[in-house]
């Protein structure tokens, strides 16, 4: 099981924006070891985003995003004490979701 | 040479694809879109995505350094002042596939989406938007790689 998420969720009015930090190491399938062999690829391909229980947002991604990624979104209609719940599931079939409250 | 085998998952796959991205956008979290994200040009892109060629676009913006120090790490983020933006994509031109983050957002959330990406070499990045009514609108920014992110 991978590290946990780390999720900020700050509410500005009646938007809240939510930035989160995976931990993971999202290799390519590209790069090499010292030993000459190809390092499997291993990364978050799908990512989903709840608010309240409700999801608001997926997405796919591809090896080239970032080592430990990083996402920032911006919720509409979220108030402080709201949940904001973000999952991902890597290529390994592991997966991950932490959940954070509006502040 | 291809088996009849080879043929037969090829054409699943493909199909699967398009049931996730093109036909049922809703369904597309249950399918990671092999063929998308095989994709070498946008043209390839486009039709994996069920989707036609996309249009050069003001309200569309991409957001990112113009020289990037690490190729590992590019800060780029892509917001739109559409609305009904149903998917946004992130590209690297140069990179061994050309998408490298595909967002499905909902009318929950704002078309404004940052993350981090990996770039091989100095290339084009473009944002790519697609609407609700299958408007496809794009804009691009060059960002210059000083050290590369993929492989080496």
């Amino acid at each position: 099981m991978a590290d946990p998420m780390r999720i900020r969720a700050q509410a500005a009015g009646d938007k809240t924006t939510v930035r989160v930090l995976m931990s993971h190491e999202m290799e390519t399938g590209q790069r090499k070891d010292a030993a000459g062999k190809v390092v499997p690829a291993w990364f978050i391909q799908e990512i989903t985003a709840s608010h309240n229980g409700k999801p608001v947002m997926t997405a796919q991604w591809g090896p080239s995003v970032a080592k430990n990624p990083f996402l920032q979104f911006v919720i509409k209609g979220a108030k402080a004490g709201d949940k904001v719940t973000i999952g991902w599931l890597d290529n390994r079939g592991d997966k991950r979701s932490d959940e954070a409250t509006v502040s | 040479m291809q088996t009849r085998r080879e043929m037969l998952a090829r054409s699943a796959s493909v199909a699967a694809a398009l049931a996730g991205l093109g036909l049922l956008p809703q369904a597309a979290q249950a399918a990671w879109s092999q063929a998308a994200f095989d994709a070498k040009t946008m043209a390839d892109l486009m039709k994996a995505l069920g989707t036609s060629g996309p249009a050069e676009s003001k309200d569309v913006t991409i957001n990112g350094p113009d020289i990037a120090e690490n190729g590992a790490v590019v800060p780029v983020g892509a917001s739109t002042t559409l609305a009904g933006a149903r998917r946004i994509l992130l590209l690297v031109e140069k990179n061994p596939s050309m998408l490298a983050a595909l967002f499905e957002v909902t009318d929950a959330v704002e078309p404004n989406i940052s993350t981090r990406v990996k770039m091989g070499q100095s290339s084009n990045v473009i944002a790519v938007v697609i609407t609700a009514d299958n408007k496809v609108l794009f804009a691009q920014k060059e960002i210059k790689v000083t050290l590369g992110g993929c492989g080496g």
